[in-house]
């Protein structure tokens, strides 16, 4: 059986709707980035230097990463040699094969990790302007249609209307909101919340940061003191820390999960903006080159539109096309 | 490392050609593939890069490279070059309605900046004795409105809102009426963050630009924005016709190719930079330094002005001269500290410098302000006479400053034995400093922070 038959299978037991929600959020990516590397690998009828540099550029071009990309290049060269492939129809397989085994990663996907007896608190951190409190919003809603009790915490107490965006949300979701005056500690907010968390007996407690850039060591100081507040409050939290990622971001989004890994101990990854535009590629440099899970991704402006991420989905939204050439050529050879 | 400097890159290639003397084309190609991994590396868009290399190739391939003695530097002077110019050459500044209000539309992604950096080219405005109002037109956004009023609120600018209910097209139309029976000569539209590919908010402010005709239209980009930075700009720039770009989280540690894939697919001039958190941290742009940083060499521009701004002329020149002859004391330690105090924070003036990311990522290497401090006790607890001839500081002297300065004799013998080896390393430094002038003396710098894995500060 082929590898997308099996993907198939192991995607079927979902809901539709939220495959649908896959193929929809990553339509762009696919057209960009799968719709090139597909006419590629049919217009080009030799394997040469020329067709390893468009290659290279497609995949750069999706923000999948130098690194990455030179790698993963040099792999299939080694492969061309070895296997002594000529024609790009034969190299395509192979290539897909590598891409899917990049995004599944080694590890299974976690969901998150919540507190069996008692509250979940989970931190949001991040740059400025990647869409935390908006990311918050949508947790909040998705938590409170389980049934959950929810409280947010407004960490942002720097930006102006920060406060306010989130109790909007708060307002939108039903749910309350612990704020302080702008323009104070945000670690003290945390231990308001942590503290009205507990008398109201909340089952998520979700905190919002200001965005910050890694590079500034005295803010990336105030989110280790967050944390420690959290921590002493409540030990064993914050359970989830995650960093948002905007997935238009290059480069850099690297050295962000990097940096605020190191400082505010991030367990894990959500990339939001992955809709409309043809990012997707970024996930692909995250899973080879950081060993943090991507634990949710923003596919849609709307409050249901955040989503666990599933590698078997992500692949299959966006290799399906690929997948069904393997599956005739295989049943070809059978 | 992935960030390492291109012209560190390129010493490589160039590096193992030594002994052969003679460069040949396959030399500039490989030095040509590097420039290309730096620029991709720095998130330039690929077809940008491709046809800046195919250009640079052209010149580079001539008999001046060839025949240099230092190849890589010939190559570097050549990208350099041309990398500032298609930055946009020289600085532009904002538009001017011959007729007042002039009106300034902004347009971006969410999560861009665009409020934010409506509220800081108020500030900006303001300082220069105009006076501007801001019209709030994000109506999507949560308290989107609250954050323009409070901005504005710091700055004492008034703000324009009819709240989230009305169109954002109105609210342009009314504010810009507004500001002309007020007599405000600018108007600052602010506008919801929007894709390029969503149609209908697209058409709306297709709508707001048609209904009060914009003498300024800048697309407000964050410098962190990678391959995505070139479909962005051309989709804005087609249905709006863009005037300007305005960089964003500049002050990040982001090398911004985003910058170069703008400017090349708009032609518009980049005209502001966004360089922090506060309201006044708005620069305009600067072509030269941006393509230093693009290519990873630092930005030593911004560093010599801002030392030029701070530092005391005469004073300089006067440390010069004790550097070179190395008659330097404790008097003078301080003096400089105080110089290089007053240029800013010590991380932000190392980032500034080449090699020095590469530095700051070492887990040994951190500055700490408050070890400056103590260091400025130590020698601030000395007397005249010891701080003229630090040699004559014995023992019963060293616990003396101990004490004066709530250090320890450890640290007093630590910063005496380091002020010895910063006066040696200011010999070798002003030798190296001496005729060959200032090229020489970057080379001295790169070999003192790059090279050297022992220097250590003398703090």
């Amino acid at each position: 059986m082929s590898f997308f038959k099996r993907l198939k299978e192991s995607i079927a037991s979902k809901t539709e709707a939220v495959t649908s929600k896959f193929r929809e959020g990553l339509a762009k990516t696919r057209e960009a980035f799968v719709g090139k590397v597909a006419e590629l690998f049919s217009r080009r009828k030799k394997i040469d230097e020329e067709f390893f540099e468009e290659l290279e550029e497609i995949l750069i071009g999706a923000d999948v990463g130098v690194n990455t990309v030179m790698g993963l290049i040099d792999e299939l060269r080694d492969e061309v040699k070895k296997r002594k492939i000529e024609l790009p129809s034969e190299l395509q397989p192979i290539m897909s094969e590598k891409l899917v085994a990049m995004l599944q990663g080694s590890s299974q996907e976690i969901g998150i990790n919540e507190n069996p007896n008692g509250i979940t608190v989970i931190l949001f951190v991040g740059v400025n302007g990647v869409g935390k409190t908006t990311t918050i919003g949508k947790l909040a809603w998705k938590y409170k249609q389980q049934g959950k009790k929810v409280l947010l915490a407004a960490g942002d107490t720097f930006r102006a209307g920060a406060i306010e965006q989130l109790e909007v949300w708060g307002g939108r979701v039903g749910v309350d909101v612990i704020k302080q005056e702008s323009g104070s500690d945000p670690a003290a907010v945390m231990f308001d919340a942590v503290q009205a968390a507990k008398r109201q007996n909340v089952d998520v407690l979700i905190c919002d940061t200001a965005g910050r850039l890694q590079n500034k060591s005295n803010l990336m100081e105030e989110l280790a003191k967050i944390h420690r507040v959290i921590q002493r409050e409540i030990p064993g939290a914050p359970h989830e820390t995650l960093l948002v990622l905007d997935a238009t971001t290059g480069q850099n989004a690297l050295q962000q999960a990097k940096m605020f890994g190191e400082k505010s101990g991030v367990t894990g990854l959500v990339l939001t903006k992955l809709d409309g535009t043809a990012k997707g590629g970024i996930v692909i440099a995250i899973r080879n080159e950081l060993s943090l899970p991507v634990k949710f991704v923003g596919l849609g402006e709307k409050m249901d539109d955040l989503q666990h991420f599933d590698a078997d989905q992500f692949v299959h939204a966006l290799f399906a096309d690929l997948a069904g050439k393997d599956e005739s050529e295989d049943t070809e050879a059978e | 490392m992935a960030f390492e400097g291109l012209s560190t890159r390129l010493q490589n290639v160039f590096g193992k050609l030594k002994g052969r003397g003679k460069v040949t084309e396959d030399d500039v190609n490989e030095a040509m593939r590097e420039v290309r991994l730096a620029m991709l590396e720095a998130d330039v868009n690929f077809k940008v890069v491709k046809d800046f290399i195919a250009k640079v190739k052209e010149k580079a391939t001539g008999l001046e490279v060839v025949k240099s003695f230092t190849p890589a530097m010939v190559i570097i002077d050549i990208v350099n070059k041309e990398l500032t110019e298609l930055m946009g050459g020289t600085q532009e500044k904002l538009a001017k309605a011959s007729k007042p209000p002039t009106v300034i539309l902004m347009a971006g992604l969410q999560g861009a900046g665009k409020t934010t950096l409506t509220g800081k080219l108020a500030k900006l405005l303001q300082s220069q004795n105009h006076k501007p109002l801001l019209v709030a037109g994000d109506i999507y956004r949560p308290a989107a409105i609250k954050q323009l009023q409070v901005l504005g609120g710091q700055i004492d600018v008034p703000v324009f809102t009819l709240g989230d209910q009305v169109s954002p097209v109105e609210i342009a139309k009314q504010g810009v009426q507004l500001a002309k029976e007020q007599g405000n000569d600018y108007v600052l539209i602010d506008t919801a963050g929007r894709l390029q590919i969503d149609a209908e908010l697209m058409q709306e402010i297709k709508d707001i630009h048609s209904a009060v005709n914009p003498d300024e239209v800048l697309l407000v980009v964050d410098a962190m924005t990678g391959q995505e930075a070139v479909n962005v700009a051309q989709s804005f720039h087609e249905q709006l016709a863009l005037t300007g770009v305005v960089l964003t989280k500049l002050d990040g540690d982001t090398r911004g190719g985003a910058a170069l894939s703008v400017k090349a697919v708009t032609g518009c001039p980049i005209k502001f930079a966004s360089t922090g958190e506060k309201i006044d941290q708005l620069e305009a742009f600067h072509p030269d330094r941006m393509a230093s940083r693009i290519l990873g060499m630092g930005d030593m521009l911004s560093l010599i002005e801002k030392a030029q701004t701070n530092m005391d002329a005469e004073k300089a020149a006067e440390m010069e001269r004790k550097m070179r002859t190395a008659d330097f004391t404790f008097d003078d330690f301080l003096e400089q500290m105080e110089q290089v105090r007053k240029m800013g924070p010590l991380d932000q003036l190392l980032d500034m410098m080449p090699g020095m990311n590469k530095l700051k990522g070492n887990p040994n290497f951190k500055i700490d302000e408050k070890q400056i401090a103590r260091t400025e006790a130590i020698a601030k607890s000395m007397t005249k006479v010891e701080k003229k001839k630090p040699d004559i500081i014995n023992y019963s002297r060293r616990k003396r400053i101990a004490a004066g300065s709530g250090t320890t004799l450890a640290d007093v013998n630590r910063l005496l034995k380091q002020f010895e080896d910063m006066k040696k390393m200011m010999k070798q430094f002003s030798g190296m400093m001496g005729p060959k002038g200032p090229k020489g003396g970057m080379k001295a710098m790169k070999n003192m922070f790059g090279g050297g894995k022992n220097m250590k500060f003398p703090f």
